[in-house]
């Protein structure tokens, strides 16, 4: 089958390992973001490794005037058009707690950018009857924590976002994958204190890809994720208001 | 955060060092790092000792920078960002028909590991070290990037083939691949009873991969017993590789304990028929056979393990002898034992291979051990052997020079590529292969 996919924020190291994927499943691979060097670069190396096309395309996702140029380029493709979002950006709290501003462009970048691409593919998705989007979420969009409360809630956003847009792709043969990944392996966690059962970005991607191919809703990678936040969620407020973690 | 402070260790966990370890995952981060001098750089830290490591420094990790660039399928040529796994490689070129020229015992060894080691494989005595197959390399020197290859840059790529990383960090190379057949492996597997046949079925093998187990605790008219496994690449199909195992803890010191170590060498050793047999395998599990079983280094326990790799010259077979008997006579060896013949292939000044024979055991690392092997890098020494960077951790300054007569030529060049000495890793310290300056 013809499967394209648009991989937004391709440059993150969970991208990377979900392009080389899908790369050697035969799909063409629009990698979009705002690297243009390092997308060239993961372009050959998706084409060497069994990508029947892959192109770099400029996306930023706090620019939506160059988001129709890469529906249209996908519309030149035939069969299934996918999405799969992994932008976003975590500046540190205090950062943010010192200068306000920086709250609009982390809800821009994690979510209100993304979801205005995403509100031009969904009618593609619908004419042509199938495609699946994948959007990466975070298990910090479950609770708003000390450490990272306004990435937390761009996530949160970006979550129930996700879930209106199964609602709405479902009734037209669609499909919304929300992944919530706990620590993962990247530049944004290395070396950072406190870090634990860390997964690979390759197990991430082969996570995703497996939600995808059972059309899962929700999921969590590593899967144990599922029953930390299953715990987390389920605290009193009026304890976990005075906790720290 | 760029800089990640932690203990880090090579493959034997017998050697480690607390350094500053950087993973950039783009291009364009190494190059703010190297901006302000270079730094080593470390692939995946299979070298036993202490080849990728730099007490009190910092270093490089360049696993992230590992994209395939491009590739000819009319000659071969395959480039590629250092990082890169060979293992990787193996695994998206054998179905298409190609496969890494040399291959290393295991398969997570990157490119650039590869290439600062002049890695060598299972068809050493027909294809070479790895470095004879790499047309060009892009070296970051300390006067920027240039492109290193054997013809138009002779001297600087005789020094980073088996370089050590000391001329400059590896950012790409181009490889000619070798054709194959398919991804599968023909393998045919023979007992051998003692030493004199080991050595002579090794001299007559006419395959294109070979390699000898050796039961390194066999004494007496046992001693030099073995498994010869001649392999050639095929076509057809086998059930895929098994599914990974992991080893969750460090081992208790009984589990490789002498008698437990003498019970499994003489089952993996009966496993295979009296008159030998012939079975097809996936292509990883022919080359990279412990890769099924992830951290197994950790079998050793908590002190972790040296490896001891020594070649010698074809005459000195019969010191090689004697160096087994003392090692069976100890009863420290441990199940991993390996005896090849070599051809004469090498790339660079530092290259480990010469045309004889190489032996590997592996050893827990015990007071015991480290005075055995102590001995046996000695008698290396005197038989006009060597030993092998990428395994040593025991290995003294004053072994080496007479080890590799090319070490004053390497010298020059390491010197002219970093006039600093900012590359200087642990081994480069403890061997003094820069020199005193």
């Amino acid at each position: 089958m013809n499967r394209t996919w648009i991989v937004l924020g391709a440059t993150s190291a969970m991208a990377r390992a979900f392009a080389r994927q899908v790369a050697t499943e035969g799909a063409a691979l629009l990698l979009a973001g705002r690297d243009s060097d390092d997308l060239a670069a993961l372009a050959a190396d998706c084409t060497l490794r069994g990508a029947r096309l892959a192109e770099a395309v400029p996306f930023d996702a706090r620019d939506p005037s160059g988001f129709a140029a890469i529906v249209e380029r996908a519309l030149a493709e035939e069969g299934e058009i996918n999405a799969a979002v992994f932008v976003g950006s975590m500046p540190a709290q205090a950062e943010i707690d010192a200068d306000p501003s920086l709250i609009d462009g982390t809800v821009t970048d994690s979510f209100t950018g993304p979801a205005r691409f995403l509100q031009m593919l969904a009618s593609v998705i619908e004419e042509r009857g199938q495609g699946t989007v994948v959007g990466v979420g975070s298990v910090a969009g479950d609770r708003g924590r000390l450490g990272n409360y306004v990435y937390g809630a761009a996530k949160a956003g970006f979550h129930t976002y996700l879930s209106g847009l199964r609602n709405r792709l479902t009734r037209a043969g669609g499909h919304v994958v929300t992944v919530k990944p706990g620590f993962v392996d990247t530049a944004m966690t290395w070396g950072l204190p406190g870090m634990f059962l860390v997964a690979a970005p390759e197990k991430v991607a082969a996570d995703i890809l497996k939600a995808v191919r059972k059309r899962r809703n929700v999921i969590y990678t590593p899967v144990f994720w599922a029953l930390i936040m299953l715990i987390i969620r389920h605290i009193p407020e009026p304890i976990f208001k005075k906790m720290k973690i | 955060m760029l800089w990640k402070t932690a203990d880090f260790a090579g493959w034997g966990r017998a050697l480690t060092a607390r350094c500053d370890v950087a993973r950039p995952e783009r291009r364009r981060a190494l190059e703010a790092i190297l901006a302000d001098g270079l730094v080593p750089a470390m692939g995946m830290r299979r070298s036993y000792g202490d080849a990728a490591l730099n007490s009190g420094g910092r270093a490089i990790e360049m696993t992230r920078l590992d994209r395939l660039i491009g590739f000819d399928p009319v000659t071969g040529e395959l480039e590629a960002e250092a990082g890169v796994q060979i293992g990787h490689l193996a695994a998206i070129f054998a179905p298409r028909g190609w496969l890494p020229p040399v291959m290393p015992g295991t398969g997570f060894a990157t490119i650039g590991g590869c290439i600062a080691q002049d890695v060598h494989g299972k068809n050493h005595h027909h294809a070479g070290s790895f470095c004879q197959h790499v047309t060009s390399i892009r070296l970051r020197t300390a006067a920027g990037e240039v492109e290193v290859t054997p013809e138009g840059t002779p001297e600087l790529f005789r020094a980073t083939a088996g370089g050590l990383g000391q001329t400059g960090v590896i950012l790409s190379a181009k490889l000619r691949l070798m054709p194959a057949k398919g991804d599968v492996m023909i393998v045919t597997e023979r007992r051998i009873e003692g030493w004199d046949e080991h050595v002579a079925m090794l001299d007559a093998s006419q395959a294109s991969y070979t390699v000898g187990w050796i039961d390194a605790t066999a004494t007496g008219s046992a001693l030099g017993r073995g498994i010869l496994e001649e392999g050639e690449t095929g076509s057809g199909l086998v059930p895929g590789r098994a599914k990974f195992r992991k080893v969750p803890f460090d081992a208790p010191r009984f589990a490789l304990s002498a008698p437990v170590v003498r019970a499994f060498n003489q089952l993996y050793w009966r496993r295979v028929p009296e008159n030998g047999r012939t079975v097809v395998k996936p292509i990883g599990d022919f080359f990279f056979p412990l890769d099924k079983i992830h951290d197994w280094n950790r079998l050793y326990g908590k002190g972790g393990f040296h490896q001891f790799q020594c070649v010698v010259p074809l005459a000195a077979v019969g010191e090689l002898r004697g160096m087994l008997e003392a090692i069976a006579g100890s009863g420290l060896a441990s199940p991993l034992a390996v005896l090849k013949r070599m051809g004469q292939g090498r790339a660079g000044h530092l290259s480990f291979p010469m045309e004889g024979y190489t032996l590997a055991v592996d050893f827990a690392n015990r007071e015991e051990a480290r005075a055995l092997v102590a001995r046996l890098i000695g008698r290396t020494k005197d038989a006009g052997g060597r030993v092998y960077f990428a395994k040593d951790s025991l290995a003294r300054a004053e072994d080496i020079a007479e080890m590799y007569p090319e070490l004053n030529d390497w010298r020059a060049a390491a010197a002219e590529a970093d006039p600093q000495g900012a590359l200087v890793t642990d081994i480069v310290r403890r061997l003094n292969l820069r020199g005193a300056a």
